[in-house]
C-alpha cells in the first residue's frame, strides 16, 4: 500500500503548483485553472486522510468542495466572458480599473 | 419684623422700564423713550418716599419674601427684602439722586443715537442698584453687586466704538471681578461656618462669637469682603478702573460713578458690621485702606487736567474717608457721608457735564476759565458743591467729614492727621478746578470750529460759538442738588442722623453719642482752618499768581511727573500683573497648551492616520497577481506560525 506521505507529498506539490501558476502566470483563464489545481490538491490530501484514518467525512468534504468548485468555475468562466467582451484582454495586468 | 408687601415694587419698577425701553425703545419716538425712562424711576422714588414716611422705627426691619430660590439641605436662599434705617437711607438716595439724573441725562443725552439704549442700561442699573441695598441675604445682594457692575460696564463703554471706553469698560469689569473674588470666598466662609447667607441669621449667629483677639475666621470672613468692596468702590489696589470710567458719559459718572454703584462697598462694609466690630484686625485694614486711599488718590487730584479726571480722583478719596470712617467703628458718619457725598459729587459731576456741554465738549481745563459769566447758573451750583466737599460750614459736606475726623481722631490720632491734610488738599484741587474753569478769561475757542480736533464726542450736533448755559432740564436737578448740598448736612446736627441709625449700627457695642466737647471744637476749627487754607492757597495760584502753578510744577522735577502719571501705578501693574499674565497666557496657555498640546494631538492623530495610511495603500496595487501573494504569503506565516506550535507541543 502506498504511505500516506507520498499523497501528502504530491498534494503539496499540486497546491504549490497551483499557487505558483496563480502568481506568475497573467491570463485569467490559465489562473482559473490554477486556482482549480490548488483545490484538487487539497482534495487528494482530503481523500488521502480519509482512507488513512478510515473516516469518511474527508471524502464527503471532497464532494462538498467539487460541487462549490463547479459553481464558482461557472461563475468565474462567466465573469471572464464579461471582462474580456469589455476589455478584450485576458491579461490581469491591464484589469486594474479597481487602483488607486 | 413687619411685613411690607411693596417692597419689591422698588427694584422692579426701573427694571419694567428697563424692558420696555430695551424691547421697543429702538422703534419707539423720542417722546415714548423719555417718558418710560422717567416715569418708571419717578414711580420708584415716590414709593420709596411713601414707605420712607410710613417708615417707624419700632416697626422696623421690614421684609418680604417675593419668592423661593434656593433650597438645598438646611440652606436656603430667597428672593426677599430687608428694609432697615440703613437701606432706607440708601434707597433714598439711590432713588432720589438717580431720578435727578435720569431728567438731567434727557438734556445731555438729548442728540445722541443710541438714546433708548442709555435709558435702558440706566434703568436697568437702578433696579440692581436697588436690589443691592433692599436685599435680604447676601447672594440676593450679590446678584446686585454684579448687576450693577454689568450696568457699569455697559454705560463706561457706551460709546463703545471709541477705542478708549470700550477697553475702559473691560478694565473696569475685569478690576471687579478681582475684588468680587474676594466676595464670593467671603460668602462661601460664611456659608460653611454660618450655614445661612441670610442677614438675620448670619448676624445672629456672629453674635454669638466674642470679639477676636488675634486674627480668625471674622477677620478672614471681614477682609475677604473688604477686598471685595475694594473693587467696587476703587479703593487701594484696586482703584485704578475708576479714573479710566470716566470714558462712559457724565451723567453716568455722576450716578454709578460718584453717586451710588462705587459707594456700595461702604454701605456693604457696614452692612456686616456685626463682623467688623468682632473682628479689630478686618476693621484695622479697612481704616489704613481708607486713609491711604484718601490721600494717595487726593494728591493725584491736584495735578490732573482734565476736569472729570480730578472729580475721579476726588470720588476716590471721598470713598476713602468712608472707609477711614468704618474702619474707626463709626458706620453711621460712613453712611452719613455716604450721603452727602452723593450730592455734592453728583452734583459737581452733572456741573463739569453742564460746563463740557457749554464748552462743545472740551473737557481740558486748560482750555476753559472765566466761564463765570457765561454759565451763571452752572456756576452757582458748582460754587456750592465745591465749597461742600470742600468742609466750608455750614455745607453739608463740612458735618459729615467733620464726623469722620472725629470719629478718626477717637480711634487712632494718626488717622486724622493724614485724614485733615487730605482735607486741605481736596479743598485746595477742588477750589483749583474751580478757579481754572470759571475765573480768568476763557481760553477755549470761540469761533465756530465743529469738526476739529477736539470734536465733542458726546455734543455732536449745532454749532458752538460762545460758551451757553445748559437748558432747565438739566439746570433743574443742578439746582435741587445745589439744595440738597447746601442743607443735607443739617440732619447730622446733634448727631441727628447717628440717632437715627442707631438701632442698625449701635445695637450692641452701647458708645455713648457723645455731644461734641471741647477737642472736637478744637478739631473742627482745625479742619476748617485747614479748608480755608487750601482756598485759600487756589485762589492765590490760580487767580492771583497764575503763573507760579508752572513754575512750582517744574521746580519738584521727577516728583511733579510722577504724580502727573498717578505714581505709575497702571504702567507698574501692567509691568507686575498683566504683561506677565498676557505673556504666560500667550506662551504657555495658547502657543503651549492649546496648540501644542490640544491642536497637536488632534493633527498628529489624523497626520499619523494618513501617513499610516499612505503607506498601506500600496497594497492594493490593484495587479491581482501581488493580492494573491499577499494572501499566500499571510497563508504561509500562519501556517508556519501553526506548525512551530505543534513542534512546540
Amino acid at each position: 500500500m502506498v504511505p500516506l506521505s507520498y499523497y501528502l507529498v504530491l498534494s503539496g506539490i499540486l497546491f504549490a503548483c497551483g499557487v505558483l501558476g496563480f502568481l506568475i502566470k497573467r491570463n485569467i483563464i490559465t489562473i482559473f485553472m490554477s486556482i482549480e489545481l490548488m483545490l484538487n490538491g487539497v482534495n487528494l490530501s482530503f481523500v488521502a486522510f480519509a482512507a488513512h484514518w478510515k473516516v469518511l467525512a474527508g471524502q464527503i468534504f471532497v464532494f462538498f468542495i467539487l460541487v462549490v468548485a463547479a459553481a464558482e468555475a461557472a461563475v468565474g468562466l462567466a465573469i471572464i466572458i464579461a471582462v474580456y467582451r469589455t476589455r478584450e484582454t485576458l491579461n490581469v495586468d491591464q484589469v486594474n480599473l479597481l487602483k488607486l | 419684623m413687619t411685613q411690607n408687601p411693596y417692597l419689591w415694587l422698588i427694584p422692579t419698577l426701573p427694571l419694567a422700564g428697563a424692558a420696555i425701553n430695551g424691547f421697543f425703545g429702538r422703534r419707539s419716538s423720542k417722546t415714548a423713550v423719555t417718558t418710560i425712562a422717567l416715569v418708571f424711576p419717578a414711580l420708584a422714588f415716590a414709593l420709596a418716599c411713601w414707605i420712607a414716611v410710613s417708615f417707624s422705627s419700632s416697626a422696623a426691619p421690614y421684609v418680604f419674601d417675593l419668592a423661593h430660590w434656593i433650597r438645598s439641605g438646611s440652606f436656603s436662599a430667597d428672593f426677599a427684602f430687608y428694609l432697615d434705617q440703613l437701606s432706607l437711607v440708601m434707597m433714598l438716595v439711590v432713588t432720589g439722586v438717580g431720578f435727578l439724573i435720569h431728567i438731567y441725562s434727557v438734556g445731555y443725552m438729548a442728540d445722541d443715537p443710541s438714546y433708548y439704549r442709555f435709558f435702558t442700561y440706566l434703568n436697568l442699573f437702578m433696579f440692581f442698584m436697588l436690589t443691592l441695598v433692599l436685599a435680604n441675604n447676601y447672594l440676593v445682594m450679590f446678584i446686585g453687586w454684579e448687576g450693577v457692575g454689568l450696568a457699569s460696564y455697559l454705560l463706561i463703554g457706551f460709546w463703545f466704538t471709541k477705542d478708549s471706553a470700550a477697553s475702559a469698560g473691560k478694565k473696569a469689569f475685569i478690576v471687579n471681578r478681582i475684588g468680587d473674588f474676594g466676595f464670593l470666598i467671603g460668602l462661601f466662609l460664611i456659608i460653611q461656618h454660618f450655614g445661612s447667607l441670610t442677614f438675620t441669621d448670619v448676624f445672629a449667629k456672629v453674635q454669638s462669637l466674642g470679639v477676636e483677639s488675634s486674627a480668625g475666621l471674622l477677620t478672614a470672613i471681614g477682609i475677604l469682603l473688604m477686598v471685595g468692596a475694594c473693587g467696587k468702590s476703587a479703593q487701594i489696589p484696586l482703584y485704578v478702573w475708576l479714573p479710566d470710567a470716566m470714558e462712559g458719559p457724565t451723567p453716568v459718572s455722576a450716578l454709578i460713578h460718584a453717586a451710588t454703584m462705587v459707594t456700595a462697598g461702604v454701605y456693604m462694609v457696614a452692612r456686616s458690621h456685626v463682623i467688623f466690630e468682632r473682628a479689630p484686625i478686618a476693621l484695622t485694614v479697612v481704616a489704613v485702606i481708607g486713609t491711604l486711599t484718601a490721600f494717595f488718590a487726593a494728591t493725584i487730584g491736584i495735578t490732573q487736567m482734565d476736569i472729570k479726571k480730578v472729580l475721579a480722583y476726588s470720588t476716590v478719596s471721598q470713598l476713602g474717608y468712608m472707609f477711614m470712617a468704618c474702619g474707626a467703628g463709626a458706620f453711621s458718619a460712613g453712611i452719613f457721608h455716604l450721603m452727602t457725598h452723593a450730592f455734592f459729587k453728583g452734583l459737581l459731576f452733572l456741573g463739569a457735564g453742564s460746563v463740557i456741554h457749554s464748552v462743545g465738549g472740551e473737557q481740558d481745563m486748560r482750555k476753559m476759565g472765566g466761564l463765570r459769566s457765561y454759565i451763571p447758573w452752572t456756576f452757582m451750583t458748582m460754587l456750592i458743591a465745591t465749597a461742600a466737599i470742600a468742609g466750608i460750614p455750614p455745607l453739608a459736606g463740612f458735618w459729615s467729614k467733620d464726623e469722620i475726623l472725629w470719629k478718626a481722631y477717637e480711634a487712632n490720632p494718626v488717622y486724622w492727621v493724614i485724614g485733615a491734610i487730605t482735607a486741605f488738599i481736596t479743598s485746595f484741587y477742588m477750589f483749583r478746578l474751580l478757579f481754572m474753569t470759571f475765573w480768568g478769561d476763557y481760553k477755549g475757542i470761540k469761533v465756530d470750529d465743529h469738526g476739529h480736533a477736539h470734536a465733542a464726542h458726546d455734543h455732536g450736533g449745532h454749532g458752538h460759538g460762545e460758551p451757553h448755559e445748559s437748558p432747565m432740564v438739566m439746570l433743574a436737578p443742578l439746582m435741587i442738588l445745589a439744595l440738597l448740598s447746601l442743607v443735607g448736612g443739617l440732619v447730622g446736627i446733634h448727631n441727628g442722623f447717628e440717632h437715627f441709625l442707631e438701632p442698625v449700627f449701635g445695637s450692641e457695642f452701647p458708645k455713648a453719642i457723645a455731644e461734641p466737647g471741647n477737642t472736637e471744637w478744637l478739631l473742627m476749627g482745625i479742619s476748617v482752618l485747614f479748608s480755608v487754607a487750601g482756598l485759600v492757597l487756589a485762589y492765590v495760584l490760580y487767580v492771583s499768581k497764575p503763573y507760579l502753578p508752572e513754575k512750582i510744577s517744574a521746580s519738584l522735577g521727577a516728583f511733579y511727573d510722577a504724580v502727573v502719571n498717578k505714581y505709575y501705578v497702571d504702567e507698574i501693574y501692567a509691568k507686575i500683573f498683566v504683561k506677565p499674565l498676557v505673556d504666560a497666557s500667550t506662551s504657555i496657555l495658547w502657543q503651549g497648551v492649546d496648540r501644542k498640546v490640544i491642536d497637536d494631538s488632534v493633527n498628529n492623530a489624523a497626520d499619523g492616520a494618513r501617513h499610516v495610511s499612505d503607506e498601506v495603500r500600496h497594497m492594493q496595487s490593484g495587479n491581482l497577481r501581488s493580492y494573491a501573494g499577499w494572501i499566500a504569503s499571510g497563508a504561509a506565516i500562519v501556517i508556519a506560525y501553526m506548525i512551530w506550535r505543534g513542534v512546540g507541543q
